[in-house]
């Protein structure tokens, strides 16, 4: 018969249940995704909300990378529940003292504003497709008009105005949904290493450093595939607030650490042999490490001002480094909570199944359809083709 | 740009009618699907609850007095039969620690029959028995500790549940509705207590309920029940004469992780300082 479940080997005295590690793979990857949505939405509100101009090229695609990952949101969890079909009951009967009830309500008032600021951001664009095309995709755009052609001086301003209205509000939603999400782990007592009032400030601000980090990669790729130059103004403005964004993120990571070391309660030798144990890799090579090679490879530039193909090589690599690092950080939050015993005097080792709905084959899956999505989102709504004379509003 | 209020033309009042109606009909269809989703854990039996049974009337208490226990596991057999508990090392609504501290060493050395060292001793994963491990050695003090849920009276795994399928009885029960839980084993991550398990067979959490079946019908839980000296003590703390009010006034007892803010209904007599 097939084994139902893992046991976990452990050291120390751990309490019996805790041998199965309830929270795996699909919980790591949740807030990773999420953390990507949240990102990628901050560098388009920077064009849109505060018309900062060098971000032109990527604001539209970064309103396409953010739906198409947080379409995907909902799947690690659904993929994670014993009962999926009851999944509904979230948003039926929420329990409003759990951390988790509003989660459904955010996740679909954020994919409704999201759809609404691609909506008015593309409006133009729609609006002359819908003329241009024939057969079905032109049936398609113009359903998407939804009857309006006008194009004019009153409708430019009112779709510029919605489009930062929407911006603005999905700025909180964005970064409201993400930190809630690091609230999840942080509220919880029973665990040392997530009860952390920092928690949520650091899932936001790495979220938001992976974010800028799968945007410059995507950037940098579909210009490749495009054949058309990298804008290096754009590319320069997305590596300076990845370098901000990281900088925050190691500081908070590195502070909270610090707190739990200096502060030596009881049980400290046990989160000493978890960083020096099942952490060691992850947590001291793949999160940290990357993160300051990153760190340093861009100071670097910034301080040479490096230029063309060496910029947008090094910004690349920092960009993919940091994409590592922060999935190493949500598995060394997720996983990693879960190793060190609520006893607090003996380690849990997990190790990820291949196979299985929670195994890597699927959660490497679950990471790949967004990416299948926003390749479709691009033929329909191709990013790149300008906005007639469009200037964002102030 | 504002605006301008339309008149409500009939149309628009059909088309609401027939949204209205499209949404009313979806939600019955999403419903019943939910009814039709249901299976329970436990299989046809009496009906639960007792049907004359007033759980107003009650605040059930449950006294562990550590200086009785002597590790044989009874109460752990009796759990695993009578609550239809998995027979493997990794699920337990209750399980026993052995404290030892061996002379010359400071901290206590922690085990449960959970360990592999006292599954080989048992031959198998479905017999608890502890091991003869100290047999040689210089111990200076050593205990059992018997565990189970302390039935919170501000329990953190309520709290965390999002959809309120766990929730706490009148009476001072902490229960889940296996029939509503999701399965996101948030309740499981949020007990202090390791308490909280998972049933991979009906994906659903599952945890000690003091026996509530039983003790509903005015019998005590199957731990109680099976314990040989008395360890594990149960009643009424509404009624003053009751084994449990006894227990509690006639020690100084103690509950676990007080910090927690949690308020256990699990109070213990004979432990010590590194109780985990």
């Amino acid at each position: 018969m097939e084994a139902l479940f893992d046991a976990a080997p452990f050291t120390g005295y751990v309490f019996p249940n805790e041998t199965v590690i309830p929270w795996s793979l699909m919980i790591v990857i949740y807030p990773y995704i999420t953390g990507l949505v949240a990102g990628s939405f901050t560098v388009a509100t920077f064009y849109h909300v505060f018309g900062v101009p060098r971000f032109r090229p990527v604001a539209r695609f970064a309103l396409l990378t953010s739906l198409s990952f947080m379409v995907f949101v909902p799947l690690p969890l659904l993929l994670h529940l014993g009962h999926p079909e009851r999944a509904m009951n979230v948003m039926l009967t929420p329990h409003l003292t759990s951390a988790f009830a509003a989660f459904g309500f955010f996740a679909t008032f954020y994919v409704v504003l999201v759809f609404l600021e691609i909506w008015f951001a593309f409006r133009e664009n729609i609006v002359a497709w819908a003329q241009e095309r024939k057969g079905l995709a032109g049936l398609f755009y113009r359903v998407l008009t939804l009857g309006s052609y006008e194009i004019s001086a009153t409708t430019r301003s009112y779709d510029a105005k919605w489009l930062k209205a929407l911006a603005v509000i999905g700025i909180v939603g964005a970064h409201g949904l993400h930190g809630y999400v690091g609230f999840v782990f942080g509220s919880l007592k029973s665990r040392e290493w997530w009860g952390s009032d920092l928690m949520p400030v650091i899932f936001l601000v790495s979220a938001i450093t992976s974010g800028i980090a799968i945007l410059i990669t995507l950037y940098v790729l579909t210009s490749r595939v495009r054949k058309v130059p990298v804008d290096l103004d754009c590319l320069k403005g997305m590596a300076y607030m990845l370098w901000g964004f990281l900088i925050f993120t190691i500081v908070l990571e590195f502070l909270e650490f610090a707190n739990m070391v200096y502060k030596g309660r009881e049980g400290v030798e046990t989160i000493m042999a978890l960083v020096a144990g099942p952490l060691w890799f992850s947590l001291g090579v793949l999160q940290m490490g990357f993160a300051v090679i990153a760190f340093f490879i861009m100071s670097y530039f910034m301080w040479r001002s490096t230029q063309d193909r060496q910029l947008v090589i090094g910004v690349t690599v920092s960009a993919l480094l940091m994409l590592v690092s922060v999935l190493a950080m949500r598995w060394n939050v997720v996983i990693g909570g879960q190793e060190l015993s609520k006893t607090m005097q003996g380690l849990l080792y997990f190790h990820p199944p291949l196979l299985g709905r929670e195994g890597l084959l699927v959660m490497v899956t679950v990471f790949a359809l967004p990416f299948g999505l926003l390749w479709v989102l691009t033929r329909l709504l191709p990013p790149w083709v300008p906005k007639l004379d469009h200037v964002p509003s102030r | 740009m504002k605006l301008k209020r339309q008149a409500f033309d009939p149309d628009r009042r059909r088309l609401l009618r027939f949204l209205g109606r499209v949404v009313t009909y979806a939600s019955a269809m999403i419903a019943s699907l939910g009814v039709f989703g249901r299976r329970g854990l436990a299989g046809a039996g009496p009906a639960f609850p007792a049907t004359d049974y007033d759980w107003t009337k009650h605040r059930w208490g449950f006294g562990v007095d550590a200086t009785r226990c002597i590790g044989c596991l009874r109460c752990v057999e009796a759990c695993k039969t009578e609550n239809g508990v998995a027979r493997d090392a990794h699920h337990f609504r209750t399980w026993v620690e052995r404290y030892v501290y061996l002379k010359g060493e400071k901290l206590p050395r922690v085990d449960s029959q959970a360990d592999p060292g006292n599954i080989a001793a048992s031959g198998s994963e479905k017999e608890y028995r502890f091991d003869n491990r100290y047999k040689d050695a210089k111990v200076e003090k050593a205990f059992f500790v018997p565990k189970l849920c302390n039935q919170c009276e501000h329990p953190p795994c309520v709290q965390v549940c999002p959809v309120g399928a766990t929730f706490r009885t009148p009476d001072g029960v902490v229960l889940i509705d296996h029939d509503y839980c999701i399965g996101c084993q948030y309740c499981v991550q949020a007990c202090p207590y390791g308490v909280r398990l998972f049933n991979q067979k009906y994906e659903v959490t599952d945890k000690c309920t003091w026996c509530y079946h039983r003790i509903t019908r005015g019998l005590k839980p199957a731990c109680v029940e099976a314990c040989p000296v008395n360890a594990r003590i149960f009643g009424d703390q509404n009624d003053p004469e009751s084994p449990i009010s006894k227990f509690i006034r006639e020690n100084r007892v103690q509950v676990l992780k007080p910090s927690m803010g949690t308020s256990p209904n699990v109070f213990y007599v004979g432990i010590d300082k590194e109780i985990v």
